[in-house]
């Protein structure tokens, strides 16, 4: 299957003895020149000429923007807290992974060019040399982290590798070493307006299709509209949504919530894609333009509200970033929060008992939760602290009567990344991504055994691909990650379904 | 005067000057650069009261260091929590019996506490030399500086303990010698060799506290993960370079 080994599952969690290098020929493809030039990077994955003085040039320039990087450059004390923490160095072993090794490849290059010490004693800091070797090592350590920040909640001091990856990768990016992944999905969302580079017309259809399968299956006619202008409610979300399994299911649940509450919203091709890559390579400029067709495209259709559908890192960029990059929002309802969370907009529906449910739909699954990483450390959905882990579980319990948690120190704000977050979810890092899934693998696996758990749900489209991906490695199945408005999906009941309902299984059983 | 006297009444100014030149040079600078993003860590407090706590939570009980790794918390929280006490007994040497705080600091269990504080400490600090030898994790992300960090807290405690239980000192010459660096009114040192070892140990933590991992200490307060109030939505935050990458092309308007 692989031309690697699959890490072993055990009923406990078990920390590898450090090994040295083992990881260190994983990297992802390099940007060539068309990807780089159409984000304002230069270089064509070779290092660009004056690289060493632009690398150290960029770097002051971020620690003079930055406040996270430079601090968290100075502080860290090497207690060693982190150093277990992180789900590549508990799938790989190699002593990079750990958090606080991965940060030092930086920081001993922040050392011997802007820290006393380093430049006068920098054998006794353990500060080095810019040279082409410590250039590849970074590109390929700091594409082996996913910017899920379990390392700085066990931070004394709340260091956070991620924002050490981010400014890495842009300083990489800068003297030509941009990632192929990222830049070219960048690329196309500048083009034709979501990753996967669905065009208008594809979508339109797509959605169209989408309409004519809800009403085969319950008879009732819901809508999925595109570029409606007057709708109440912008609909951002990932554009794996628009068809891949099990997402399109959780955009269908979407839908049919929209429908059955009455309320008006559409999609727009302008803004057909939550994700927000400008978040993974750490380049503000990106980001913002990424952000921006969303202001654009709500400003354009005269929405009230914006609602984003299931997505991690793309929740982090609306909830924490959007306001910033591109705010100020008073054009909007104020009623609402902006942007809002797609499951706090159905746990309200669920609450007001304005959706018919009926929960034994799901009877034959027994469902766990996997938190996603930016949605448990990087946002929140509802209005107080920790809502990011109560709500999803609230609007499962609603629709699914069987749910079991994993073990608690693999949830909430201590849940392990998926393995393919971060910008890595590409087919150039499969050794990485399977053995990045190892402590969620472990800890699904155990529930299962334990309660018998059958399905996994998820609200992230990273953590649902990459789970596709892995499952099969780890003796599972690909169908057993689902969306949790796919869930939401089966047991709504919407006005004049139940006929459709009948037939279906009459011909079922006739056939 | 002595002429070892004088080089120490030199040192010790210039450890000051360097110590509170260079944390406020550091703090500034802190300061100075902006957080351009929202990233707490979350959950987050929603009030700044909130952070507060959490950040009182992380200095007294050391709360997430626990969540994480029971023995280094141990060891860690130890040591902290006799430098705190150790820090309190030595006001004695630098507080004139006329204070309004003297009497707090010649309390019997203030000066006790301080005393058992340093075997507390070496057993704290000898924890953390033992993980980071034994513990290949630790060992592997280990430079020489960090050895050699806590060597020279485990000598400044045993030379300390020393002159406690060992070969004691004119304490009150060498009050006088430090109330004399106060008032610029220069004394002689006591010139016993251990009390010179435990001073010079302490000046030389006091020349590199600015440039080392020491910075931990003011630092902690400008982790942004930390210190961020988790309201995104609700309040608009932009940097002042983020406002003018703004202005540069209006989108936003």
């Amino acid at each position: 299957m692989a031309d690697f080994e699959i890490p072993e599952t055990h009923e406990f969690p078990v920390i590898p003895t450090v090994m040295e290098g083992v990881m260190s020929h994983s990297a992802p493809f390099l940007a060539k020149a068309e990807f780089q030039e159409q984000l304002g990077f230069p270089g064509d994955g070779e290092l660009i000429e004056g690289w060493k003085e632009t690398f150290i040039a960029k770097l002051g320039e971020m620690l003079g923007k930055y406040r996270s990087l430079l601090v968290f450059m100075d502080i860290c004390v090497k207690c060693g807290a982190c150093t277990d923490k992180c789900h590549y160095f508990l799938g790989t072993g190699d002593a990079k992974n750990m958090p606080v090794a991965r940060q030092d490849l930086l920081r001993k290059v922040y050392r011997r060019y802007f820290t006393f010490a380093g430049k006068y004693f920098p054998k006794l800091v353990g500060a080095v040399d810019l040279t082409e070797e410590i250039i590849d090592e970074m590109y390929s350590y700091y594409h082996q982290c996913s910017e899920c920040r379990r390392c700085s909640v066990f931070c004394p001091y709340g260091i956070d590798t991620a924002e050490v990856t981010m400014a890495a990768r842009d300083i990489l990016s800068h003297i030509g070493k941009g990632q192929k992944y990222s830049n070219e999905i960048i690329g196309k969302v500048y083009k034709i307006g979501n990753n996967l580079g669905l065009p208008e017309r594809a979508l339109a259809d797509t959605l169209e299709g989408l309409e004519e399968e809800v009403e085969e299956d319950t008879g009732v006619k819901v809508r999925f509209p595109l570029d409606e202008k007057g709708a109440d409610i912008l609909l951002v979300t990932p554009s794996a949504d628009f068809f891949a399994e099990p997402h399109v299911d959780g955009l269908i649940g979407y839908a049919k919530v929209f429908h059955a509450a009455g309320v008006s919203w559409t999609v727009s091709s302008k803004a057909s894609e939550a994700a927000n890559f400008g978040l993974f390579i750490g380049n503000y400029e990106n980001m913002r333009q990424i952000s921006l067709r969303i202001r654009d495209a709500a400003k354009e259709l005269g929405v009230k509200r914006i609602i984003f559908g299931e997505c991690g890192h793309a929740w982090r960029v609306a909830y924490n970033f959007l306001n910033t990059l591109a705010g100020p929002w008073d054009f909007l309802d104020p009623n609402y929060p902006v942007p809002q969370h797609i499951l706090d907009f159905t746990l309200d529906c669920l609450d007001r008992g304005i959706l018919n449910i009926d929960k034994s739909e799901n009877d034959w699954m027994t469902l766990t939760f996997h938190d996603s990483c930016n949605v448990a450390r990087a946002s929140r959905i509802g209005s107080y602290p920790g809502s990011q882990f109560e709500i999803p579980r609230k609007v499962i319990k609603a629709v699914c009567n069987n749910f079991y948690d994993m073990a608690p120190e693999t949830i909430h704000d201590a849940t392990f990344c998926c393995g393919g977050g971060g910008g890595l979810l590409t087919d150039d890092l499969i050794e990485l991504r399977i053995k990045g899934a190892l402590p969620r693998m472990e800890a699904l696996k155990n529930v299962i055994e334990d309660k018998g758990v059958t399905h996994m749900a998820a609200i992230c489209a990273i953590c649902k691909s990459q789970f596709t991906k892995t499952l099969p490695y780890y003796g599972m199945t690909m169908d057993q990650i689902v969306s949790v408005h796919q869930l939401v999906s089966s047991a709504i009941i919407l006005e004049g379904q139940g006929d459709a309902d009948e037939t279906d299984a009459d011909t079922e059983e006739a056939a | 005067m002595t002429a070892l006297s004088i080089l120490y009444v030199v040192l010790f100014y210039a450890a000051i000057a360097v110590l509170v030149g260079g944390i406020t040079n550091k703090v500034m600078q802190y300061k100075r650069v902006p957080a351009p993003l929202k990233i707490p860590v979350t959950p987050a407090p929603l009030t700044k009261t909130g952070v507060a706590w959490r950040f009182i939570t992380e200095i007294v009980f050391f709360n997430s260091l626990f969540r994480s790794t029971k023995w280094t918390w141990l060891f860690g929280w130890i040591f902290h929590v006799a430098l705190l006490l150790a820090f309190f007994r030595h006001l004695r040497y630098v507080i004139s019996p006329d204070s309004f705080l003297w009497p707090i600091v010649s309390l019997q269990v203030v000066q006790s506490f301080g005393k058992y504080a340093g075997f507390a400490m070496v057993v704290g600090l000898l924890g953390l030399l033992g993980r980071r030898i034994f513990v290949d994790r630790v060992r592997y992300i280990s430079s020489p500086s960090d050895y050699l960090m806590l060597l020279l807290i485990i000598g400044i405690a045993v030379s300390g303990l020393m002159m406690n239980y060992v070969v004691r000192t004119d304490i009150v010459q060498l009050k006088a010698f430090i109330m004399g660096l106060f008032l610029f009114d220069w004394q002689n040192l006591p010139s016993d060799i251990i009390l010179l070892v435990h001073l010079t140990l302490v000046l030389i933590l006091s020349f590199i506290f600015p440039i080392s991992k020491l910075l931990h200490a003011p630092g902690l307060f400008f982790a942004p993960t930390r210190y961020q109030v988790d309201n995104p939505r609700e309040v608009r935050h932009l940097s002042p370079w983020g406002a003018e990458i703004e202005a540069k092309d209006g989108r936003n308007a």
